[in-house]
């Protein structure tokens, strides 16, 4: 198994099917993510390490490569990061991993959302989920401005890209813009090596 | 910052739900929440600012993207589960396709200078985004029945042991998240003994302490209520 579908996942990247892979295989996939699920607090990305883990080192089914490279496309690509899931379950077995990978990483925790959602709207007003609220914000908001000190990270070493950085937030918060021109004017600035 | 009085507005079908968040998820390239501020709050005014950051604090503390947590609970919020589907549907369609054909693109061209630099640039001009959507959301602080110095500390406490400890967020969640939501649970009690105006000793002249959390489209609004 492990032999022949790390070759099926490089040659049928394009291709529609099962790539080679048993229901039973798929199901393994699925459930192993409806676990990682419940665990992805903070995103889908915090239990990156655990893919991994399964997807590269204990299943063989994608190379280390293809596992990185998959993070690094959703991150570049526009949309919510989680689809990095979504290529890895298409190289694994096409469309039916696709659905195996994205239904298991989003189906518990979706209902979940649901669930809090509707219990915390029928008790808006009550002390214990405004004090949530409350006590939460700051965090949250921190949690925001550190996501967006990480992302620095690879800039820090190159000051061109961190004027790019600074001029970026500081376009964002007097104009009205949409974000896109902003993402045009730095993959162009990239593209000549100036950030 | 006005976070308050204009017009606010709700989406009126599944369709412009579905729509809006196509629109927003396709112009969110690395993190979907600055977009998603600048599309619900500023453009849509579905939601107030206050509302956001409740919606996104619920999103984040909740295993998941934040993003989808917030798409389904707003979406179902209006319309059920059909209107929890539409926004997370619109998230991700036309998104998984574009990944899809850019992975298929990128095993052509990632060793290509021009590829690795144009990423670099995207990248930077995130990081921008994101830093520059949480100063903008700032000012909601300053109604938090926490008072600012606490709420600084706080949110301070995150930025360092997130971004810069890189601690797990898990642990900083049940650690620092506890002690502030049992410190807002003291004094959320505390100002609603005292009497409506009297917020919290640093509260600003601001009316009740946190403001009704979900807002006017909650209970009242959207037709099937399951």
């Amino acid at each position: 198994m492990t032999g022949t579908s790390s070759t099926a996942a490089v040659t049928g990247w394009a291709m529609l099917g099962l790539h080679g892979m048993a229901w039973a295989d798929l199901l393994q996939l699925a459930l192993h993510f409806a676990v990682l699920s419940m665990l992805a607090v903070g995103g889908a990305i915090t239990t990156a390490p655990e893919m991994q883990r399964f997807l590269v080192q204990q299943q063989g089914w994608l190379s280390a490569e293809q596992f990185t490279a998959s993070v690094a496309i959703a991150q570049a690509a526009p949309g919510p990061n989680i689809l990095f899931v979504a290529l890895m379950g298409w190289q694994v077995a096409g469309v039916a991993g696709v659905l195996a990978a994205m239904g298991g990483m989003m189906g518990p925790s979706s209902l979940l959302a649901l669930s809090i959602g509707r219990y915390g709207r029928r008790r808006a007003e009550s002390l214990p989920l405004r004090a949530f609220t409350t006590g939460m914000v700051p965090l949250t908001l921190g949690l925001l401005l550190a996501t967006g000190w990480v992302l620095t990270e690879p800039t820090r070493s190159h000051w061109p890209a961190l004027v790019l950085v600074a001029a970026s937030a500081a376009v964002m918060l007097r104009t009205r813009w949409s974000p896109l021109w902003l993402m045009a004017v730095g993959a162009v600035l990239g593209m000549l090596g100036w950030a | 910052m006005s976070t308050t009085a204009p017009t606010k507005r709700s989406p009126r079908s599944c369709t412009e739900l579905f729509l809006a968040f196509q629109r927003l998820a396709l112009q969110g390239f690395g993190g979907v929440v600055p977009v998603a501020h600048r599309e619900l709050v500023e453009h849509q005014r579905w939601l107030t600012a206050d509302e956001f950051v409740e919606l996104l604090a619920l999103g984040q503390v909740l295993p998941g993207p934040n993003i989808i947590n917030m798409s389904l609970i707003y979406g179902d919020r209006h319309f059920g589960w059909r209107g929890a589907a539409s926004a997370c549907f619109g998230l991700l369609s036309a998104p998984l396709l574009i990944v899809l054909a850019l992975a298929a693109l990128y095993r052509q061209f990632a060793d290509q200078a021009m590829v690795v630099g144009a990423l670099r640039g995207m990248g930077a001009v995130a990081a921008g985004l994101v830093l520059a959507t949480g100063i903008k959301l700032l000012p909601t602080l300053k109604k938090n029945a926490l008072g600012l110095p606490l709420c600084g500390l706080f949110g301070g406490a995150t930025l360092v042991s997130i971004g810069v400890l890189r601690w797990p967020l898990v642990w900083v969640v049940l650690g620092l998240g506890s002690v502030s939501m049992a410190i807002a649970w003291q004094r959320l009690r505390a100002a609603e003994h005292a009497g409506p105006p009297a917020g919290p000793p640093a509260g600003p002249p601001a009316g009740p302490p946190a403001g009704p959390p979900a807002g006017p489209p909650g209970p009242s609004s959207g037709p099937p209520q399951p």
